[in-house]
Order: structure tokens, then sequence, then C-alpha cells
């Protein structure tokens, strides 16, 4: 579908004639990371939407990224897919954007579950350019010196076990065989192998005027159902949220979920059991 | 008159860098209001600069690269300078309202290449908002492509983010890296909350334009 000129790849899930259902991934992920959980949501009788955000996956590199721009382009898959309101799932970015969706179109938005992306004061490594206010003047110089080079960046080519073992370094805990499987979502075969479809120009960290607690303060405010799912295990790609940290700020009468001996990709590590959140939540799809 | 426009290749984009005139000694690179361009001729108040003098045309405005499906930010703005300067060398810089916020913030990110930033009124000063603002997410049909200035830019770029602490942060880079006494000179008269800031540290000077530049000059 076209987002004002950028190419966005949509992905479904299930019986189109279901009610839908809207997932967005996290930063540096695509639609396909939700090939686990998706299914399981489709067999509760769900239609599950999703796409690749710009400059991920199959969807278009842009030459601009932002965060409302990436606002802008969920709401424009949300008007091509369906009417009304729908449930809002999101994880890790993915979830901080679904949330500010659902602030900015509270009449589009039915109910929101978060995966492990609830807010923090603490910055999150897998929005670019967006949370953080580092302002290290090395991190200025890098930043640009970076974006001066992104005319000849190109990712860089292996294998599909090469690949899965560089995601590995970033997910961890997520077992090689999904890793590989990833790959062949995410990566295109080229003449000299495999490389991974996300645009070179995106990188982590970056800096910006937001802050990570503006989102904290603004969730009390949404009045859609609200769950809430945390890993307990910290990463290095996860927002490091605790509990704790959002004590006085969920939404009145919003769920909290946490897992223990879980990662910040709860929805591939115990995808039974956050399907089973997520529908017992939302009541089934009918 | 203009003497030469190069095509800069920054991102994905193409950059529009105006030479308006030649001259000896280093470059003042001219950076426009939000919605405007570089302008066809040298401004009066840069008739005595006596090294040549460059305008940018930002991504989205005049004849630079209008991208689709929006996305701006003064950082990227930001960049399209760095670009620029990549291009020309050190410099000296003189941004126009949004022009002038995104002054500081090359002046701060690049101390050692920006010789003097002059930060003066025009379109774009005041910014959205010193904080947090409603999330507006507006997806109209039928904007037209292409056209120049982006209304994209110009919607997003009139609501962007300006925390006064975060301004700041740029000017203390520009005065703890640069090599000048004076890095940042305000001439604008208008003061949102971020140039209020800049405005009230003691590093900062506060001279008319044409003055501002004749300081730069000199150095």
């Amino acid at each position: 579908m076209d987002s004002f000129g950028v190419g966005l790849s949509v992905v479904e899930w299930g019986d189109s004639d279901g009610p839908p259902i809207l997932l967005a991934h996290g930063g540096f992920d695509f639609a396909g990371t939700y090939d686990l959980l998706a299914p399981r949501l489709a067999d509760a009788g769900w239609r599950v939407v999703s796409w690749d955000q710009r400059g991920h996956g199959d969807s278009d590199h842009a030459v601009l990224y932002t965060w409302d721009a990436d606002i802008r382009d969920s709401l424009r898959v949300l008007e091509s897919t369906c009417d009304g309101p729908v449930p809002f799932v999101g994880h890790s970015k993915g979830g901080g954007m679904m949330m500010t969706l659902a602030e900015a179109r509270p009449d589009r938005c039915s109910a929101i579950v978060n995966l492990d992306g609830l807010p923090t004061k603490r910055t999150q490594p897998d929005v670019a350019d967006h949370d953080r206010t580092r302002m290290l003047a090395e991190d200025l110089s890098d930043w640009l010196d970076h974006r001066r080079r992104i005319a000849e960046l190109e990712r860089k080519p292996g294998t599909i076990e090469e690949l899965a073992a560089r995601r590995a370094r970033m997910n961890p805990r997520l077992d090689t065989g999904w890793l590989e499987y990833l790959v062949t979502v995410g990566a295109r075969r080229d003449i000299d192998g495999w490389r991974w479809k996300l645009d070179p120009a995106m990188r982590f960290g970056g800096f910006g005027p937001w802050r990570p607690e503006w989102a904290l303060h603004r969730m009390r405010g949404l009045a859609v159902p609200f769950l809430g799912v945390l890993g307990l295990v910290y990463e290095e790609m996860g927002w490091g949220t605790v509990p704790e940290d959002l004590a006085g700020y969920l939404p009145v009468g919003g769920r909290l979920v946490t897992l223990e001996d879980t990662g910040h990709f709860v929805h591939i590590e115990r995808t039974d059991v956050v399907a089973g959140h997520i529908t017992d939540f939302l009541g089934g799809s009918t | 008159m203009t003497v030469s426009v190069t095509m800069i290749q920054h991102m994905r984009a193409e950059l529009a860098l105006h030479q308006l005139r030649e001259g000896d000694g280093r470059p003042l690179l001219m950076l426009h209001g939000l919605g405007e361009r570089t302008p066809g001729s040298v401004p009066l108040y840069a008739d005595r600069w006596p090294g040549p003098i460059f305008g940018l045309d930002f991504t989205g405005h005049g004849a630079s690269t209008v991208p689709v499906g929006g996305g701006y930010t003064a950082e990227a703005l930001m960049s399209d300078t760095d670009a620029a300067l990549d291009h020309i060398g050190e410099a000296t810089v003189v941004g126009r309202g949004l022009g002038a916020y995104v002054a500081l913030q090359i002046a701060g990110a690049r101390p050692m290449l920006v010789k003097g930033a002059v930060l003066a009124d025009g379109p774009g000063l005041f910014g959205g908002a010193s904080g947090p603002t409603t999330p507006f997410v507006l997806a109209p049909s039928g904007l037209e492509a292409g056209t120049s200035p982006d209304p994209f830019a110009l919607m997003e770029l009139s609501r962007d983010i300006r925390p006064t602490d975060y301004a700041m942060s740029f000017l203390r880079q520009a005065v703890q890296l640069s090599d000048l006494q004076v890095p940042v000179t305000i001439a604008a008269v208008g003061r949102p909350d971020w140039l209020a800031a800049v405005a009230s540290d003691p590093s900062i000077v506060f001279t008319p334009l044409e003055s501002a530049l004749e300081n730069y000059a000199s150095i």
C-alpha cells in the first residue's frame, strides 16, 4: 500500500472476514517477526494485520524517518485495511507507536496490548533519533559522520547462518532455528549472499528532543482496555522497564502481566503464553 | 546573482547549494527559514561579507529533493547543513527562523567547522512547543507530491518540539568546543522559549545582523 509515496508492505494472517487486529513490530524488526504470534491470534478468529515500517522489511527505504512519520504510516495502514475501532498490539517501539496512535486517534482504537514496549524514564535503544537525549559531542559527530556515508553504505552479505549469528547478538535468547528462519523473511538473497533488507541508513542510538518520560506521563490518559506484558530479564534491545517504573502511570483498570525468565521478545520466547493473555484480555474475536 | 548551483548527494536526497557570490576567505553559509529558499541574490545584510557566499536549500525546499511521505526534523536539516559544510569546509553560518535553530544545532555539533553562527528572525523561529504536545496524525489525501516547499515540511517543522535544555546543550557544546570566544550571536528579536534560554547564557552576544557578520568576517 501507499503512504504518501512510501510503499509499505502489509502482511495479513487469518480469515479476511474476521474482526481486524493491528500489530506493530519493533524497531529493526519487520512484520515477519510476528510469524509465531499472529497465527495463534488468527486461530482465535482474528484477521491479523501488520506491516513493515518504512525502511524495514519489504517496505520502501525512505529519505526521512521520524516517529511522527511512522505514526502517520500506521494510520494509513489502518485506514486502508479496516474501518472502526480495532485492537492495537505493538512490541517494543511498536508498542510505543500504538500508544501514540491511540492517543491521537482514540476513535480507531478499541484496546491496547503493549508487548515489552512500556515506557520508562530510561532510553530506548530501538527508537532511533527519537527518545535519546544524550548530547555528547561524539554522539552528534558520529551521527553526522554516519549520514555523510549513507550513500555508499550497503549491508554486509553472508550466509543464512552468518546473518542469523549476527542477529543473535541482538537476540541472544532466541533459538538459532528461529533466527535462521527470520533471515529468509527479513533478508534478500543477492548474488554474493544474503543481506538484511533493513535500510542501512538506520542505526541504533541517535538523539532528539523527545524524552522517554513523556510517554510515561501520557499513558495514564488512555481510556481503552489496556494490557501490558513485561519480560523481566533485561536485554540490550529492551527498554529496561520494571514494574515499579509504571506505578501510578498505567491507565485506569490497565492490566500488567510480568513474565519471569523471559527477555524482550516476549511474543517469540513465550508465544503460547502471550497469545493466551491476549485472547483472554480481548475476550476472543467475537 | 547566483554564480552556480551544486547538487550535493546526501542520504537519498539531492541538496541544492547555491553560490551567490565569489570571494576570498572564509565562506558564509546562509540557511533559510521554514518554507523559504535561498534568495536569488546576496541579501543586503551580507553584502559586505568578503568571502564566498553560499545558500543551502533544505530538503523539501527550493531546488532540493522533495521526498515522499514526510518525516522532517530539525535534526535532519542539521544533517543537510553538515553535508554543505562537507562541501565548502569551515564557514560562518547565518540562519533565518528555522534556519537559526538549525544554525545553533550545527554550531554545537560541528564546533570546529562552524566559525560563528548568527541567529536571525525569520519563518519557523518559534517552532511548535517546548515540551510534549498532543499527538496529531493527519493523513490527508490529495497532497500534491513534489511541491516545493513540501507541505509535509511546513506541517512537521512548524510544530517540532524544542525543549530549552535541549537547545542549551547545543550551545554548551559550541561554547566548550569551538575555538571562538563567541561562537553564537543572536541577531533575532523574537524570543521563543528555546531562544530565550540561549539568550540568557553569559556567553551570548546580541548584535544586529550586519554587525554580527562583520565581527565574524574579521576573525
